[in-house]
């Protein structure tokens, strides 16, 4: 027996990486909130995405007019260890392509 | 394809959040037309001949600028065969560029090289064809005479175009062996299988007892299913079979009138494609207030939507795997909706299939198969396999009509 396979590790970034560089959604997912959070869809990969937080939502649509993802998860009240947990859910979400490197970030592309 | 960001967990688990509905579906099926050139002797809708009350252009613009509006990601376009209406590809290149995604099933009979070039240039754009043998010969047998052949010239244009389609077939009791097989063509076309189960929902009332696979077959496709994974597709239609053990990829859960529905040709909204029955309609498009009202508020959805005891599952420890099954399934082979599915893995539904008095199940509520057959149809002539319900000095060989 085999399970599904797991997103690949190269293209899995740490929860810290992702925090300290510049995203943008991707301009063919669209992001529908619901009373549990949030559904993204890619309409490129046909992939669905759930987000079960709130808060992980207002960080999605904060990252476009933020610097960094840090400083999103700072201007939706985060702090301390959750940052932690927010990059990792959003290093996820950057895994499946819905967040993509803003290019002028100066990051390494992913 | 789903994901999740796991690590957010809520304390209310995120299947119980979509079994209390949404506010719009994910995706839902909107069946075109009851138009269809063939006549499969298990079709779940009962196609055959077009209905001249059928949505028009216009209303189904309509429909698509209110699926926009309410953030409905993808329709799963069906029928009857869809592509046979004269304003198929107008409405198709309508959605996408109403942020509406499109997956079309089709058996390919208008699939030729120009339509493959016209999917390959519409990214939003997913076809599928439908294929129910992996040979001729069993797929023919229920599909009609040359379908086959249609389907793999159609899966030809389109792998000539570059698109990568999905190959959709539906497991009954004489393709089970044929797995590996489909998987096969598959793999010749570029194209991605996609497994569904059989439902005894329209004419598949007539051939359920012959054609769902038996208790052994589950067991095989389940196992052939885990072995492949994510790699092949099965729009989540055998929760069911989770109570074998490990859940197979996807929402393992009942989606009817909680995160999917259907739209049929007259514009009637029904839980899910395979209940066209009275009991399962919530209203219809035409009415005030449009589709998005009777997502929100019709008595049927939010019934639908309450939380579910289980009945007479409540107390089998497989209860949080299989969720008690397939709610069209259990209709319409005439068993409670509380109850075991009647292809439970654990035997109780054919323990309750035993109480069911025969001919007593609920028929479809509409019927628009061909009355004279079509060309090539499928001919079901075949030696009875169960004793019948009373005495008959007929000839051993059954017809059925369809």
């Amino acid at each position: 027996m085999t399970s599904a396979p797991a997103p690949s590790a190269a293209r899995t970034l740490d929860a810290v990486d992702v925090l300290d560089r510049a995203w943008d959604l991707d301009p063919r997912v669209a992001v529908r909130p619901e009373s549990f959070g949030a559904l993204l869809y890619h309409f490129g990969t046909r992939r669905l995405s759930f987000v079960k937080d709130r808060r992980l939502l207002e960080v999605v649509q904060r990252l476009a007019g933020s610097a960094t993802a840090r400083d999103a998860c700072l201007a939706a009240g985060l702090a301390g260890a959750e940052l932690t947990t927010y990059g990792r859910a959003l290093s996820t979400l950057a895994a499946t392509d819905m967040l993509v490197p803003r290019p002028d970030s100066g990051g390494a592309p992913v | 394809m789903t994901t999740t960001t796991r690590p957010l967990v809520e304390p209310r688990s995120l299947i119980d959040s979509f079994a209390l509905g949404l506010d719009a579906p994910i995706c839902l099926t909107w069946e075109l037309t009851y138009a269809c050139n063939l006549a499969c002797t298990h079709c779940l809708s009962s196609s055959g001949r077009r209905d001249p009350r059928e949505l028009s252009t216009a209303e189904c613009k309509a429909v698509i600028d209110e699926l926009q509006r309410m953030q409905v990601f993808y329709v799963n376009i069906g029928g009857g065969e869809p592509t046979v209406r004269s304003d198929f590809w107008e409405l198709l290149d309508y959605a996408t560029s109403h942020d509406v995604g499109v997956k079309f099933s089709t058996n390919g009979i208008r699939l030729d090289a120009e339509a493959a070039r016209r999917i390959a240039a519409n990214s939003y754009v997913d076809v599928q064809i439908s294929i129910d043998g992996a040979t001729a010969e069993v797929n023919d047998d229920v599909r009609g005479h040359g379908s086959f052949d249609t389907a793999v010239r159609a899966l030809q244009h389109l792998s000539d175009a570059g698109v990568s389609p999905k190959l959709s077939v539906v497991c009954t009791r004489h393709n089970i062996a044929q797995l590996d097989q489909f998987k096969a063509i598959a793999d010749r076309f570029g194209a991605q299988l996609r497994l569904t189960r059989l439902r005894p929902s329209g004419r598949g009332a007539d051939v359920w007892d012959d054609l769902h696979p038996t208790q052994a077959q589950q067991r095989e496709l389940y196992d052939w299913l885990v072995r492949h994974g994510e790699g092949v597709l099965t729009g989540d239609s055998f929760f069911h079979l989770a109570a074998y053990g490990d859940a197979l990829p996807g929402l393992n859960l009942c989606g009817a009138g909680r995160v999917v529905c259907l739209i049929d040709p007259v514009g009637d909204v029904y839980a899910c494609p395979f209940a066209i029955h009275d009991q399962f309609l919530a209203g219809n498009v035409r009415s005030a207030g449009g589709f998005a009202t009777v997502w929100r508020e019709s008595a049927l959805f939010l019934e639908l939507r309450e939380p579910q005891t289980g009945g007479a599952c409540a107390g089998c420890d497989q209860y949080d795997a299989c969720r008690g099954g397939c709610m069209a399934a259990k209709f319409f082979t005439g068993l409670p909706l509380d109850g075991p599915d009647p292809e439970c893995v654990k035997g109780f539904g054919e323990l309750a299939l035993a109480g069911v008095a025969p001919g007593s199940a609920p028929r479809p509520s509409l019927d628009h198969s061909h009355t004279g057959g079509v060309r090539g149809g499928p001919v079901p002539l075949t030696l009875s396999t169960r004793r019948p319900d009373r005495a008959c000095d007929e000839s051993p060989l059954t017809t059925r009509e369809h």
